[in-house]
């Protein structure tokens, strides 16, 4: 495999303000990297350093074997970028936006004219394709910003916060055309503030917090830094005390939830172990459920707050 | 949704010179906003209404109270509301471009291999298409309410040339506002803060020999008073001067300045 992008030591700061200190990232080609983190840890400022519109301070950046900084020109011919909001003209139609990018990209007149049509079809916007921009949906709006970057069948896309403000069944629409460009063997690089996004789509996953990459893996990989699976039991709040005694070392309170929970580490048997303890102290569990680790977790692990979206969601 | 994205590298961009591009990239980008005043029905409107509206308010609010001296006020007005339309015209400019930098659209075509200043170019150009529209109408209008001009077939091609050449200026001036203010809503009050002392404390609707000195001695040496007298010397027969000669180098001398301003401006935006 070989490498589509290629960050070392990437350093970006305004005025006083540091929002990149020292950012290592690789992707390999024809994978998805999700570079994941709350609002303002840097996500947009890397994507606009990858996309040459914003130049580094120091570090090198490389896209597809071409240095953001004196290639420029070469990296916007194999790039397609789709920014936070959709930047698409209001007031040409679907095809009329599809057909200009065409022809900005440098395509001829007839490759414009084809490749609109082609993405029309594939985005399902053919009967919305008459019509000025300013008409459609959020969905559609975003549909047709991603369609626009994919003119020219760049190899390298930048997807920054694809979703952010759609309704669940746009977000879905939108997840499955993602999956495609991956499977049509696009690189992807995709930033998101939603951890079961990255979850889903991609193949590492970057944890980006205060403009350092704070962890780097697969989604297994990272899960498995916060450790095993837990076994969560919910009691009444004078049980708690007893209810922790009772499971042995290692188990956790917490005062909010009512909860006590303890890791799993050999399967069934540790289960009916403290079930079994639980009874024989007559304690009452009114529910018990197993948790497996997530990308919530992992946040809270790594930065010591939790992801941001948390309360937006 | 169909689920079928073709690999990529099935189209290939075109090679040409880099001066081929950016007259093809700035054509693109005028179409773009050429289409915009077709489709946008608000602002089509307001082109088609604006000078309906000043030529009959300020003929007939004004008309009887302003002393013209050898030629009637309407006489006297149309060049003036020309120049004053074509400013005003010309916030279009800067409210397109903070509009797409609102928008993100500079993001975009700043990130694809487009000449990207190119995106002014389209604007400038769709402003002098916007302003042909409107004084077309406004002339129609004028010659209703007793617009009576002399000039002659040549006299008028000066007119034209004088009133594109202050368009194209004041548009390209524009744009600089609009990459400045970058929000809609300060294009606004720019707009008013620039636009309005130019037009209104210059000849365009009353002779300066009543206004005070001070205001005087600026409204008949600015630029805005020269190409108006210069108009309505050619228009009417009012007194010529070296009007035309100071309105040439003016808004020459702007353009020079404003269009290396803009493309800086833009670039670092």
């Amino acid at each position: 495999m070989d490498t589509a992008i290629y960050i070392k030591g990437l350093t970006k700061s305004f005025g006083k303000l540091d929002v990149l200190s020292g950012v290592d990232l690789s992707v390999e080609r024809g994978t998805m990297l999700a570079l994941l983190g709350p609002n303002g840890a840097g996500k947009t400022t890397i994507v606009r350093i990858l996309s040459t519109l914003l130049q580094p301070d120091g570090g090198e950046v490389i896209v597809g074997g071409f240095n953001v900084v004196n290639e420029a020109d070469e990296v916007r011919h194999i790039i397609g970028l789709t920014g936070q909001y959709a930047a698409i003209d209001d007031y040409l139609t679907g095809r009329q936006n599809l057909e200009m990018m065409g022809r900005l990209y440098h395509l001829s007149k007839k490759d414009s004219k084809d490749r609109a049509q082609q993405l029309l079809e594939q985005f399902a916007l053919v009967d919305a394709s008459q019509r000025i921009a300013k008409t459609y949906s959020g969905g559609m709006r975003r549909r047709l910003d991603l369609a626009a970057s994919l003119v020219a069948t760049p190899p390298i896309l930048f997807l920054d916060e694809p979703t952010t403000g759609l309704d669940p069944r746009s977000r879905l629409a939108m997840w499955e055309v993602i999956e495609n460009l991956k499977r049509a063997g696009a690189t992807i690089l995709l930033t998101t503030q939603y951890l079961e996004e990255a979850d889903k789509l991609a193949d590492r996953i970057a944890v980006i917090d205060h403009g350092t990459v704070i962890a780097e893996g697969t989604a297994n990989e990272l899960k498995a830094k916060v450790g095993n699976e837990q076994l969560v039991i919910i009691v009444q709040k004078d049980l708690l005390k007893r209810a922790q005694e009772a499971m042995g070392a290692g188990a956790h309170v917490d005062e909010n939830e009512n909860s006590v929970s303890i890791p799993v580490t050999s399967g069934v048997s540790d289960v009916r172990k403290a079930l079994e303890s639980l009874e024989r102290a007559n304690i009452t569990v009114e529910s018990l459920s197993l948790h497996k680790p997530t990308l919530d977790d992992v946040f809270l692990k790594l930065t010591g707050h939790e992801a941001e979206d948390k309360k937006a969601e | 949704m169909n689920t079928d994205f073709k690999p990529m590298g099935q189209v290939t961009p075109l090679k040409r010179s880099k001066f081929f591009w950016a007259v093809h990239d700035s054509w693109v980008l005028t179409l773009r906003s050429l289409r915009h005043i077709l489709t946008n029905k608000d602002q089509l409107l307001g082109l088609a209404i604006q000078p309906i509206m000043f030529m009959l308010l300020f003929r007939y609010v004004f008309g009887g109270a302003i002393e013209t001296g050898s030629t009637t006020y309407v006489n006297f007005l149309v060049a003036g509301i020309l120049i004053q339309m074509a400013a005003f015209g010309a916030l279009t400019t800067s409210l397109s471009i903070a509009a797409d930098l609102q928008r993100g659209i500079v993001e975009r075509i700043k990130s694809l291999p487009t000449i990207s200043s190119a995106l002014m170019t389209g604007h400038v150009i769709a402003d002098l298409a916007r302003n042909l529209l409107s004084s077309t109408i406004l002339i129609f209008v004028a010659f209703l309410v007793g617009f009576r001009p002399t000039a002659t077939f040549l006299e008028w091609i000066y007119i034209v040339g004088l009133l594109f050449l202050f368009t194209f200026a004041i548009s390209w001036l524009s744009a600089i506002m609009g990459l400045i203010a970058k929000t809609v809503e300060a294009v606004q009050w720019m707009g008013f803060f620039f636009v309005f002392p130019l037009t209104f404390a210059s000849s365009a609707f009353v002779p300066t020999k009543g206004m005070p000195w001070a205001l005087r001695l600026f409204a008949e040496n600015q630029p805005v008073t020269h190409v108006i007298e210069a108009m309505r010397s050619l228009m009417v027969g009012t007194p010529m001067g070296n009007h035309a000669l100071l309105s040439v180098i003016w808004f020459i001398g702007t353009i020079l300045v404003a269009v290396p301003v803009a493309a800086y401006l833009f670039r670092k935006s």
